[in-house]
């Protein structure tokens, strides 16, 4: 069944002005009571309305039997439905009456549930169609949406604001993706369980994030294909519109292949798959990690003009093998330019490295990371930077402050020294990564093992990503290029 | 029911497409045989064909490089004997031996999730061992065939090798839009396979092929 998908629809889902919470319960361990409780304390400033049998009050709302009880004056876009499914058609019925435009169904017993489930969401369809309500789920968890403040959903967490969109057709993957967005702050936008998506669908939600203002690119989880030239002709315009990283899971069982031919033995659904991806320009992703980072980077990098990087490190090692994991790449090491080499000579030791990757070798002084930071990222011949080594004097300042000689006011002026360097090191980065328009990628392993180490902690509030290592940081920088290839090329035709 | 066609009638079918294909001769016999290497020049290539036979090199009925007229006419007695029988008539096809070390693979097919889409990859025998292969869907333009070409792993493979030029990828391409126009123009094809498209002087040339029909 095609249902018309309204964009009145979605900003009651998204943007609503009141939500009703149907089924709301008493007994903090249900559902009922935690969507409530979870759309009252992350800071939604519209109205919110609970119904359930017993009545009462619930964290403070009164209880009401029916949406025919909300108050003459009441404004209510969405109603968050955790009822049983038997109860909906009627439930739906009266939120219609009172002007409600979306309904996100958290109930179970539909399509998952058998030949009685299927029939009877294909009902639970038609009376969306019939009433004009934009259907969400059923068997969902949740819609989040940082503009509204809104977090309708019966798990946790709630992310920080910002411009990743996720669609899910599973609902623990929308958790996994908002953990990572609080733990590395960047931020949500929208995002959405879509349950059974018996009306609306993974890609009806990226075509609304296509042309979403609060959406900077759209990151989805997907098991089946369904129409896959349809899927690829909706993926295509969403990803000429907007970076779409896309994680999908499971080999979908493919039919009957020509056998007799070559082609159909080699055809696998992997492979037919990964080719529509590429060539409808959509970021295909291959773990959750990967997904985010990639995610999270084309919300907070510019794309980069070409696939030339340079690396600047503190120390060798790391140099080496982010080189190593460029070669592997689709990225090119560039062969540092003479006169860049010479303005670098000017400003270190002659033991620097001389070459790309760019090892500073502890010849720095007070100045040097953010000047050469500045003369590599301005070069014309460089494309993208990744800046290995923040954070590591601020490692050895923590163990000053913890360490039994502290507080001393020696050891009190080198901490406070360290700390202020990395902080300004990770600032530089974002600085000049804005000035010249080029990704600046900064990772450290203490992104993951001390988030409030000054340096990655400094990354974070730049509004950026600290990578958790330097492999990490060129497999997005690959995503980036990848796109920035695809659109280029496009754009020429 | 789908039905392929023999392999002189699957090149004739890529060569009104526009693709590049070895020059054959069908013979029914022997003595037939060595007249037509004669002509094409030697060393020759000589194949049993009939339209139940596919995967002709993993039931040995291929010979390639034969050197005079005597290895022509023994090959194409052996391959008669070797063919007959429960695939049905088989007659044979004569061609000069392509002078190239490189082989590719190209093709199309119906896909059942996907619709038309358009394969290339690394050819020969041991093209289902390497499944270095790269997908576009139907139809493909000359972008999409030449980033298909680009996403294959064996780059190194089409570069320049062992005194051959690099591969022209622009005829490469050229050999995928003309798959791509194939499969999609006619409802009637259901796969394509062209295997080896071996490659000379860097110009891909179709040296085998097979056409699935629907029925």
């Amino acid at each position: 069944m095609t249902v018309r998908v309204d964009p009145e629809g979605f900003r009651a889902l998204f943007d609503p002005r009141g939500v009703l919470v149907a089924g709301v319960s008493s007994h903090p361990g249900k559902f009922g009571f935690v969507a409530l409780h979870n759309i009252l304390t992350q800071g939604y400033e519209g109205a919110v309305y609970g119904t359930n049998r017993e009545g009462g009050e619930v964290l403070g709302v009164p209880m009401l039997a029916s949406p025919d009880d909300l108050p003459a004056d009441a404004v209510v876009d969405l109603v968050f439905v955790c009822t049983p499914a038997a109860a909906n058609p009627e439930l739906l019925r009266a939120c219609a009456r009172r002007g409600i435009g979306a309904a996100f169904l958290t109930s179970a017993g539909y399509g998952e549930a058998g030949e009685a489930g299927r029939l009877a969401e294909q009902q639970l369809v038609a009376l969306a169609d019939e009433l004009g309500l934009l259907l969400a789920g059923p068997n969902g968890q949740g819609v989040v949406s940082t503009p509204a403040r809104l977090c309708a959903q019966i798990v946790a967490p709630y992310p920080p604001p910002g411009g990743v969109a996720i669609v899910s057709q599973s609902g623990n993957f929308v958790s996994s993706f908002q953990n990572l967005a609080l733990a590395t702050g960047v931020g949500v936008s929208r995002a959405v369980s879509a349950g059974n998506a018996a009306a609306v669908t993974v890609p009806d939600f990226l075509e609304y994030y296509a042309g979403d203002d609060e959406t900077r690119v759209a990151l989805a989880y997907v098991e089946g294909v369904g129409d896959g030239r349809a899927l690829y002709e909706r993926l295509r315009s969403v990803a000429a519109a907007k970076p779409l990283v896309l994680l999908k899971g499971g080999t979908t069982p493919g039919g009957q292949r020509a056998a007799a031919s070559h082609t159909g033995a080699l055809a696998s659904d992997e492979q037919v798959f990964e080719g529509m991806c590429r060539q409808a320009g959509v970021t295909r992703a291959t773990s959750v990690p990967d997904a985010w980072e990639a995610a999270a980077t084309f919300a907070t990098q510019p794309l980069p003009a070409g696939p030339r990087v340079a690396v600047v490190t503190t120390a060798g090692g790391w140099g080496v093998v982010t080189a190593d994991a460029i070669a592997r790449s689709e990225l090119e090491l560039v062969a540092l330019p003479d006169d860049l080499r010479q303005a670098i000579d000017e400003r270190l030791p002659p033991r620097w490295s001389r070459n790309n990757p760019i090892d500073l070798a502890g010849g720095e002084t007070r100045d040097t990371v953010p000047e050469v930071l500045e003369l590599v990222a301005r070069h014309p011949g460089v494309d993208a930077v990744i800046y290995l080594g923040l954070g590591i004097q601020s490692n050895q300042a923590r163990l000053m402050r913890e360490g039994r000689f502290w507080p001393d006011p020696n050891l009190e002026r080198i901490v406070a020294y360290h700390e202020r360097q990395d902080a300004r090191f990770a600032a530089a980065a974002a600085e000049v990564s804005e000035a010249t328009g080029k990704p600046v990628l900064t990772a450290t392993e203490l992104a993951v093992t001390d988030p409030m180490n000054p340096g990655p902690r400094t990354v974070r509030e730049t509004g950026r990503l600290c990578y958790p290592s330097s492999d990490r940081a060129v497999r997005a920088l690959e995503h980036l290029c990848r796109r920035a290839r695809h659109q280029r090329a496009r754009a020429g035709a | 029911m789908a039905r392929t066609l023999a392999e002189h009638e699957s090149l004739a079918l890529l060569r009104e497409q526009g693709i590049p294909t070895v020059e054959e001769v069908v013979v029914d016999g022997p003595a037939a045989a060595v007249a037509a290497a004669d002509r094409l020049g030697y060393p020759a290539v000589v194949k049993a064909t009939g339209a139940g036979l596919a995967h002709k090199s993993e039931r040995g009925l291929v010979r390639l490089g034969l050197r005079a007229a005597a290895d022509v006419e023994a090959a194409a007695a052996e391959l008669l004997d070797a063919a007959g029988g429960a695939d049905g008539p088989a007659q044979l096809v004569v061609a000069p031996m392509v002078a190239g070390r490189r082989e590719l693979f190209a093709g199309a097919h119906d896909d059942p999730q996907f619709g038309p889409a358009v394969v290339v990859g690394i050819g020969g025998v041991f093209a289902e061992a390497v499944r270095d292969v790269s997908f576009r869907l139907a139809p493909v333009s000359s972008l999409d065939a030449h980033e298909m070409i680009g996403d294959l792993r064996s780059l190194g493979y089409l570069g320049p090798f062992r005194g051959e030029p690099a591969v022209d990828r622009e005829q490469l391409a050229d050999v995928l839009l003309a798959l791509s126009d194939l499969i999609t123009r006619r409802a009637d094809v259901a796969a394509v396979d062209v295997n080896p498209l071996v490659v000379v002087d860097g110009a891909p040339v179709a040296v085998d092929a097979l056409v699935e029909l629907r029925s």
